[in-house]
């Protein structure tokens, strides 16, 4: 062997228990949808994964009245305590099952299993544990002497992180006191169907937490139930500001976690090598697939070209594939219509005349993978700095000065995240002071925990999720 | 290792102590927790099968197999060559080791138990493993150890220079011990455990680079903590970077600490991903270890029968 070939290793797909069925789960029990079945596929074969049966509009009216029902007669009334032990006992059955959780996540997304298994199912199991923690101490939490819950609540969620979104939105929402009616994405529903059995195994009183698998026709329904106290989304731009337009007007609350066009700012006496890894991990990490992730990579003239240089020998070590390899960094496009629109929109960058480098590795024949790519010679004008592509894609600009690498970070329609490259410390507070972006990181990036709020500026939505400010966005304060 | 000639940058950066300085300052920093971070990432890539098989003769063939102690004695050196020549000798198809590490007193005895195997003797010397002596003494240990036939020289650099901002005075004492090795491989000891910080790393890595360090080595393996993979990341780099600039490869040989399989595979995986393959061959990259062969042995029993192997059929 001339060359160290990694030999594959894959999980077996046996642990998912993958079932030829899914159906929605309302009231505490599931039911066939009255929808039309969908079918999930594996967007690394593109074989069908199960059959699953969708929500019709008359599913939503009888979850939210599940909901309503579950609210008024139980949820609300129970101490925090005893709700407390319920989201205590979730988080402990996603730890049970973390590994069935972690395939099954990998089998319907797409994402290697070695960021399911060590990111999303553990970060999912960590909000449940940390929002158990708030729930008997709501009084305490500064929002107020003893704030309320709002009621039921309506929850959308995306398909780039199918249970660790589910947690961000279920967790709060039950601990402060609201039941909940969830549709996750229609390209992946599997694992918030089997976090419905979790419910059921935790002893979950029915109609606290209600599943609806379906398309946007669906999300809709949901929105403009009436008897929908809250909605909260995460998702594109452009379909939170058609949920804004709806709720407008409404008694409804609203969260929006939209889309993001994150700057990296990288200063020339950055640590180069950790920096090259922030990148990847900024860019590369769930293929790109990430509201927040550090798709606008603005560095310093003066290190530019040697930063390049690392950052393509680092991109080329990626290794595409298989999502159930241990050893894939990079899995597969969740759908065909995604891979097609970040084909597309990387085109325009050819067209407008950026540089495109694509990593030489290679690439499955089957399945939906794009390459990971780099784009230098990036301009602010171009599409490619401009507009998010959700996929594995990196634009290069670069800047002369501090004052500049904050003008162009800060000139987006976005503002959800940042990053900040430099050994100097004074440097990380004077930019993290000027950045309009609700994360900034500092010599890391994509870094995640329930106790830090994330939320977005302009277009990347508003309102926070996770930590103290998180409960606000779930109670009367 | 062919000497190419150094870019304007690097051959300048020798020039007086001030440049020197100057230069080592100016490399980038290293960020502590960004290097644990991806060292431990590297660490779960899942090795299997051929590609595990591969790592363990690979990993066998990188082996300094090293004593280093007081009670050395002639049979015990002899001891060790028998098990470089032959590491499982019911196994004749076991890739032998890179060398015999031993003091230089005793290079002699493993000069001649070698003889015609093509097995390397490499010796310590400049007051291993402190380095606190005169350079006169640190020279005539070096001479000892090449006049006895070691081809490969491990020396120490001086720790306490080092931290005391001297980095003239210890790229001079190695451009000496250089000198005094003729055709010897020379392996710079940084001794990372005393520098602490993952930026002295990176600096001392540079410094014996610019010297003329063939290697750089983490360890004697007398000081805790020896070779650790964040350590080794960093000079993996460092050689790499060397090699964008200077158009050479260096070799690194993290020592002390690595005791079995499981380890040394996350080395190769660190060489392989940071570096790069052309260092995974025996001319750029060791592992300075006296335990670890044993038990690459039994794990390449085990991928190749089938089943484990007690210790007792591995000869010590």
């Amino acid at each position: 062997m001339s060359m160290w070939e990694y030999a594959p290793a894959p999980e077996s797909r046996d642990v998912a228990n993958l079932k030829p069925a899914y159906r929605p789960f309302i009231g505490g029990e599931f039911a066939e949808g009255g929808g039309e079945p969908r079918k999930t596929v594996n967007p690394a074969t593109e074989e069908v994964l199960a059959e699953v049966s969708t929500a019709s509009r008359a599913d939503v009216d009888t979850a939210v009245k599940a909901a309503r029902k579950a609210y008024d007669r139980t949820w609300r009334k129970l101490p925090g305590s005893e709700r407390a032990k319920y989201l205590f006992r979730i988080a402990r059955l996603i730890q049970e099952r973390a590994r069935e959780l972690a395939v099954l996540e990998s089998l319907d997304n797409g994402k290697p299993i070695k960021e399911s298994r060590d990111s999303d199912v553990p970060t999912a199991a960590a909000h449940f544990f940390y929002h158990a923690g708030w729930a008997d101490k709501l009084d305490h939490a500064g929002l107020g002497p003893s704030p309320k819950p709002l009621g039921v609540a309506g929850q959308i969620i995306p398909w780039n992180f199918p249970l660790l979104m589910l947690a961000w939105k279920v967790a709060p929402a039950l601990a402060t006191g609201n039941t909940v009616v969830l549709k996750p994405a229609e390209t992946t529903p599997l694992t918030a169907l089997v976090f419905a059995e979790i419910c059921q195994q935790a002893g979950l009183p029915p109609g606290v937490v209600n599943i609806l698998p379906g398309a946007g026709d669906i999300g809709a329904e949901l929105v403009n139930h009436p008897d929908v106290d809250k909605i909260a989304f995460t998702g594109s731009t452009e379909v939170g500001k058609q949920i804004q337009r709806a709720v407008a007007g409404t008694r409804k609350r609203l969260t929006l976690e939209l889309g993001g066009k994150a700057a990296n700012i990288v200063f020339d006496d950055a640590a180069i090598d950790q920096a090259v890894e922030g990148i990847v991990n900024g860019i590369f990490f769930n293929q790109g697939h990430v509201c927040c992730a550090g798709s606008r990579l603005l560095v310093q003239e003066s290190v530019a070209d040697e930063l390049l240089a690392k950052l393509r020998a680092r991109i080329s070590t990626l290794r595409v594939g298989d999502p159930l390899d241990k050893n894939t960094d990079v899995g597969a496009v969740n759908s065909a219509e995604q891979l097609a629109r970040i084909t597309e929109l990387a085109d325009s960058g050819d067209v407008e005349g950026a540089r495109r480098w694509t990593s030489p590795c290679p690439v499955p024949d089957r399945g939906f993978f794009f390459a990971p790519t780099v784009f230098s010679g990036v301009e602010q004008s171009m599409r490619i700095a401009r507009e998010e592509i959700f996929g594995p894609v990196l634009s290069v600009l670069t800047f002369r000065t501090p004052d500049e690498a904050v003008a162009k970070a800060n000139n987006t329609p976005y503002g959800l995240s940042a990053g900040i490259w430099t050994e100097k410390g004074s440097r990380i507070l004077w930019t993290a002071n000027k950045l309009r972006a609700g994360v900034v990181w500092a010599n890391t990036f994509n870094r995640f925990d329930p106790a830090a709020p994330f939320g977005g500026y302009q277009e990347s939505g508003f309102g926070r999720e996770g930590g103290r400010t998180g409960l606000e966005a779930y109670l009367h304060v | 290792m062919s000497s190419a000639t150094l870019p304007v940058a690097l051959a300048d950066a020798t020039r007086d102590d001030a440049s020197l300085r100057r230069f080592l300052h100016g490399l980038p920093g290293v960020d502590q927790v960004g290097v644990e971070q991806r060292a431990a990432g590297l660490g779960t890539r899942s090795i299997k099968k051929a590609a595990k098989l591969w790592a363990i003769d690979t990993a066998i063939s990188m082996v300094d197999l090293t004593t280093l102690e007081g009670a050395d004695t002639h049979g015990r050196v002899r001891g060790l060559a028998a098990k470089a020549r032959r590491p499982d000798p019911e196994r004749p198809d076991t890739p032998r080791v890179a060398a015999v590490c031993v003091y230089p007193d005793l290079a002699a005895i493993a000069v001649e138990a070698l003889a015609g195997t093509g097995i390397g003797v490499a010796s310590v010397a400049t007051a291993f493993p402190s380095g606190r002596s005169s350079r006169e003494v640190k020279l005539a240990d070096v001479e000892l150890a090449v006049r006895s036939g070691a081809s490969e020289v491990d020396m120490v650099i001086d720790r306490g220079a080092f931290l005391e901002g001297r980095y003239g005075q210890v790229f001079d004492e190695i451009v000496a011990v250089k000198a005094a090795c003729g055709d010897a491989h020379l392996k710079v000891i940084l001794e990372t455990g005393e520098l602490v910080t993952y930026d002295n790393v990176r600096r001392a890595s540079w410094l014996a680079l610019l010297a003329g360090g063939d290697f750089i080595k983490t360890s004697t393996g007398k000081v805790s903590p020896a070779a650790t993979l964040p350590v080794t990341h960093v000079m993996l780099q460092a050689v790499r970077d060397w090699y964008e600039m200077a158009g050479e490869r260096r070799g690194v040989k993290p020592a002390g600490g690595i005791r079995n399989t499981k380890d040394a595979v996350k080395y190769l995986v660190a060489v392989h991903e940071v570096a790069g393959e052309e260092w995974l061959t025996p001319s750029l990259f060791r592992f300075g270890a006296s335990s670890l062969l044993n038990d690459l042995l039994s794990q390449r029993r085990t991928q190749l029968e089938g089943h484990y192997t007690g210790p007792d059929y591995i000869a010590e």
